[in-house]
């Protein structure tokens, strides 16, 4: 075994108990709880009529912004971590060099801004 | 480094169980906080509110929790005609299990860790994103309006908040020039992280509450609105296991703050006056105060709209957080003062 698979191991060993252990409890329910269902009870909960429209039906795009604006930032920490650890070995130009790719984001940030991407109401 | 000798059978075996031992020394002890915590967070509510809490199940209500997870475990799991349901039975495990894995890489103590992996960091980082998959599918799967918007709005939220949380780490990551959850505490020997970073603890704070779905960012549940948003169509034991999931990601996210910024194990120094009591206690101790701020703050703050929640996070935060990140990687490189290894 090398040392990279040995210290990523007991995670997958982790893995294995703590989905065994959630199938397990979900198992146990459905054998010590009574299982009696009828359509009632297995239809959509709707505050006790039934559903007007069909439940995956539009929504609003600006969740699809959010989760777009948030890949770019994301992305960006991605990039920041490995710069963070190493910048003591990199130094001045290292420093300048994140400074100007953060500047072109933040450029991007400003336009978003100022475009309304970030208004809910 | 690789090992010469290729292990036998047995010592693979034996490896095997000491990991097995390991993992359940921190799984049992972990469930058993969980529970409590459910206990806590209703007790410091009850207290707030100048009322008793929960106090019929043992004494002071201390078996309240158990008689909560017997009863969910003997009632009926509904799965709606409509829901995708291995989608549906997936979710909450997923939930679940990703609460716990991340403690995997926590340190308890001076390298008393699971897995002393050097991007521990990362890790929970990943962990933590990863969290959100368990909600937009438990919303998605149920097939109903109220948990699908739910999911909607809770997947929108843990994302925004993220963001101004990976900043934040980067922060303290500048001043540690490791990603090792060891050494991020062990840099905190002099002083911990809240006192020069004390704008981005309380940005971290915030964040974790809104990553965790706490009051006051819980509208994904907004019980007056969504009804309780992704978790309606659950019962039984798959809603004790977003439910134990939520509240292990709670306790997780109070690890996570005493270990970046109140120095996770490290004894608070009076002239060395508390230094006998070992760490582990230490670091408990920073743990459940943290997670009774959380409370606290359940107890006081009125819920937020959810204009102002993402106004908070995207216009406020986010810039924040940036620009501190600047800061700090100016001063320390202005100054000289960067970590360099060695």
């Amino acid at each position: 075994m090398d040392a990279l698979l040995k210290e990523y191991f007991p995670i997958l060993v982790f893995i294995g108990i703590a989905g065994g252990l959630s199938i397990v409890m979900i198992l146990a329910s459905l054998v010590a709880g009574p299982q009696k269902p009828d359509p009632e009870k297995l239809s959509a909960y709707e505050c006790g009529f039934d559903p007007f429209v069909d439940s995956r039906g539009r929504f609003d795009v600006r969740f699809y912004l959010v989760s777009i604006l948030f890949i770019i930032f994301d992305l960006e920490v991605a990039f920041l971590f490995p710069w963070a650890v190493s910048l003591g070995d990199i130094g001045v130009f290292g420093f300048w060099s994140m400074m100007i790719f953060l500047g072109v984001l933040t450029v991007g940030f400003v336009y978003e801004w100022k475009k309304g991407a970030l208004e809910w109401e | 480094m690789v090992d010469a000798s290729p292990m036998t059978g047995t010592e693979m075996m034996v490896e095997l169980a000491l990991i097995v031992a390991k993992i359940l020394a921190i799984v049992v002890p972990l469930l058993i906080a969980v529970a409590y915590a459910t206990l806590l967070d209703r007790k410091v509510w009850a207290m707030m509110q100048l009322r008793r809490g929960p106090n019929v199940v043992g004494i002071f209500g201390l078996l309240q929790p158990f008689a909560d997870g017997l009863k969910l475990l003997t009632k009926e799991t509904i799965i709606p005609a409509g829901a995708n349901k291995g989608v549906f039975l997936l979710a909450p495990v997923l939930t679940f299990t990703l609460a716990m894995i991340a403690w995997a890489v926590i340190p308890f103590g001076d390298g008393l860790v699971l897995a002393d992996i050097n991007v521990g960091v990362l890790y929970l980082f990943a962990i933590s994103s990863l969290g959100v998959y368990g909600i937009i599918m438990g919303g998605w799967a149920s097939n109903s309006r109220y948990p699908f918007l739910g999911g909607l709005r809770s997947a929108a939220q843990m994302v925004s908040y993220e963001v101004s949380i990976g900043f934040v780490i980067i922060t303290v990551l500048l001043c540690v020039g490791s990603l090792n959850l060891n050494d991020v505490v062990k840099a905190q020997e002099h002083v911990w992280f809240a006192i020069p970073l004390f704008p981005m603890f309380v940005v971290f704070f915030i964040s974790a509450l809104a990553e965790t779905n706490r009051p006051p960012f819980d509208l994904p549940e907004a019980e007056s609105e969504l009804v309780a948003g992704y978790q309606i169509e659950y019962s039984s034991m798959s809603f004790a296991l977003f439910m134990l999931g939520e509240y292990a990601n709670m306790i997780l996210m109070s690890a996570m703050t005493a270990i970046l910024f109140l120095g996770g194990w490290q004894p608070i120094s009076i002239f060395g006056l508390l230094d006998w009591i070992p760490g582990p206690i230490w670091f408990l101790g920073k743990i459940f105060a943290v997670l009774f701020v959380m409370c606290w703050v359940k107890a006081t703050v009125p819920r937020y709209r959810y204009d102002q929640l993402m106004r908070l996070g995207w216009k406020v935060f986010l810039p924040l957080s940036l620009f501190w990140v600047v800061l700090t990687a100016g001063v320390l490189v202005g100054f000289g003062w960067l970590p360099v290894k060695g």
